[in-house]
């Protein structure tokens, strides 16, 4: 049993991603000198031949990815968040999504986990700014379990993805044998008061919400909505009509998320009311990560006065 | 093994039929780019009916040639190229940036067969082309990839990101040919800005170099045949010089044809030039107005060239 030992997501990524290279030899990585900290160093040792690293250079990066794929590779593009995005989505958009080529971009450091480093390195709008194009299939695991499954489905699975992957290590709350399925979110808990929907590193937080709700009686749904493009509507609209109460929770701009992707759902087709909880629209700072997630009130106690407030309690 | 004369004459009325292909489409659809199409049609008339390994019939053939138009914007005469092959009907030659149609404003390897991978965002193409080749390398196949990136294209950063990757993984199967028609869309290269010295700066960053004049086909034909035997893992770029509008006197070195369509008394006129234009006196009398009477007598030409 691993629940609950704490390991970094992206520690899931280079462990999976060296398996899936020797299983396959069309998977390859692209690097763009940050391998040591995306961990693709055992990759790279191990599968050299599978392997390019472009330097500092994201927009090339993207384009070499796409030659590779039009010669059935597929490879997987490898930065943090914020440059795996935003640094070449005209190219993500011009030449992978457009042709719909077979490229993964798998981005270490997303949300506001690279909280030392400042503003300029956190990701607060990629995964929003890479839902709005065509083709584009947007993931970020909750853990290591699910990183490993996740990770594996996308190099079976054809198409443009984004995965975002986090800089910190948090408790693994899967078992091993947990299924996971790309667009398909995880049902952890089922209850009829409340759902929290969370994403990423915020499901620890959703679930330790969970817990203290419950203990006061209150039943709770909550998903762990992996994928926020394509988005499980039918969870989505489940989790509405049980409960009529939502509460979004990401590491992400409340702009344009997890949270906006819900109310899209919520808002044209189900009775219910949304609030989302994530970053609030604003850029983030130099401060240990928990103190960003509390500036921002992505906090276990926001999540259950939120649900309080919701309920009427 | 075709003699050297005869596969010039063959290539450059080969190069004639592109233009006026590419300038039929233009104006029918009333839109589209004239001068860079045409500052390339020599070569891209060399490659497809000469130099490049590929086969219309098989367009997704793993082992062919790729050919990568970075300036898609142009891609009226590689669409011309791509029918003339027979990758398509010569009916789609009347559809160009029509609704539905397989010839999109800007190349989209999704609806075109025969277009290797979509572009029309400038810079972009040649770092896709790095990759097919870089895939060509580790799975030790023998296809070259052929790009083609517009001088004015090369304000772009990305360029030179590609061109740096194309010399670390020793792609001596990528052949970088420069438009170098010395126009960009605001002004001349050297008002807007200015790329010195092509060659040179190629040549610091690794590059095995050539300067050709881009509408010579005899050179164009050397170059080609330079780079292909030249395996000594460095990636070849031709700088070929060339002239914007090619072909029609009044687009040559015209700044305004960049990206504009001719009238019914320009693309006469245009058409009229490129008719005359090469002709040799022999072939004066028979010359067809037509794409499928062009192909007819290609056939026989072709026959006769082998």
């Amino acid at each position: 049993m691993m629940a609950g030992k704490l390991i970094a997501t992206r520690e899931g990524f280079g462990e999976e991603i060296v398996t899936m290279g020797k299983q396959n030899k069309d998977v390859y990585v692209v690097d763009i000198d940050i391998g040591k900290s995306c961990k693709t160093v055992k990759f790279r040792c191990e599968l050299p031949e599978q392997y390019i690293n472009v330097g500092i250079a994201e927009q090339n990066g993207a384009g070499v990815a796409a030659g590779l794929a039009t010669t059935g590779k597929i490879p997987f593009v490898v930065t943090y968040a914020v440059f795996g995005s935003l640094r070449m989505v005209e190219q993500i958009r011009q030449e992978i999504c457009y042709p719909n080529l077979n490229v993964k971009i798998a981005c270490s450091h997303g949300g506001l986990t690279p909280a030392n480093d400042g503003a300029s390195h956190q990701a607060i709008e990629d995964m929003g700014v890479l839902r709005t194009i065509p083709n584009m299939t947007v993931i970020m695991p909750a853990d290591y379990v699910a990183t490993k499954k996740l990770v594996k489905a996308a190099a079976e699975t054809y198409g443009p993805m984004f995965l975002r992957f986090t800089r910190d290590a948090v408790p693994v709350i899967y078992d091993e044998d947990q299924e996971f399925e790309i667009g398909k979110a995880v049902k952890i808990s089922e209850g009829k008061d409340i759902a929290i929907i969370a994403n990423g590193d915020t499901v620890r937080l959703g679930l330790e919400a969970k817990n203290l709700l419950e203990a006061e009686g209150v039943g709770v749904t909550l998903l762990d909505m992996h994928t926020i493009k394509p988005l499980d509507v039918d969870a989505v609209l489940e989790a509405a009509a049980k409960t009529g109460r939502i509460i979004t929770v990401e590491d992400h701009n409340i702009i344009n998320g997890l949270g906006s992707a819900v109310c899209e759902v919520v808002s044209e087709e189900a009775n219910a009311k949304v609030k989302r909880i994530g970053v609030q629209d604003q850029f983030g700072m130099s401060a240990p990560y928990e103190r960003l997630l509390a500036m921002n009130g992505i906090t276990v106690e926001n999540i259950v006065a939120t649900a309080k407030e919701m309920l009427g309690r | 093994m075709k003699s050297m004369e005869k596969r010039v004459a063959y290539l450059r009325e080969r190069a004639k039929e592109l233009r006026k292909s590419a300038l039929t489409m233009i104006y029918e659809a009333q839109s589209g780019h004239p001068g860079g199409a045409f500052s390339i049609a020599d070569i891209v008339a060399a490659l497809y009916f000469d130099e490049m390994n590929i086969r219309p019939e098989d367009p997704q053939w793993a082992d062919r040639d790729r050919f990568v138009l970075s300036k898609g914007h142009v891609c009226p005469i590689v669409y011309a190229a791509l029918g003339h092959k027979g990758y398509f009907g010569q009916e789609h030659l009347h559809t160009l940036r029509q609704e539905g149609a397989i010839l999109q404003g800007h190349p989209c390897m999704k609806k075109c067969p025969g277009i290797d991978i979509s572009t029309g965002s400038l810079g972009q193409g040649l770092s896709c082309a790095v990759g097919m080749a870089i895939a060509g390398k580790r799975d030790k196949k023998d296809y070259r990839v052929f790009a083609v990136v517009g001088d004015g294209e090369c304000n772009e950063g990305q360029i030179w990101e590609a061109i740096m990757s194309a010399y670390t993984y020793k792609l001596d199967n990528l052949v970088l040919v420069i438009d170098n028609n010395r126009l960009q869309i605001d002004g001349t290269c050297d008002e807007i800005m200015p790329n010195i010295d092509l060659t040179r700066k190629l040549e610091a960053f690794g590059f095995e170099t050539f300067d050709i004049d881009g509408h010579d086909m005899e050179e164009i034909l050397a170059t080609l045949a330079k780079c292909k035997a030249s395996k000594n893992g460095r990636p070849k770029c031709i700088n070929a010089h060339t002239i914007k509008g090619k072909g029609v006197s009044f687009m040559e070195d015209e700044l305004a044809w960049h990206g504009i369509a001719p009238n019914q008394e320009q693309y006469e006129q245009g058409m009229k030039e490129l008719r005359e234009a090469w002709c040799s006196e022999e072939n004066e009398e028979e010359d067809p107005t037509t794409v499928e009477e062009y192909l007819e007598g290609m056939k026989e030409l072709e026959g006769g060239a082998k």
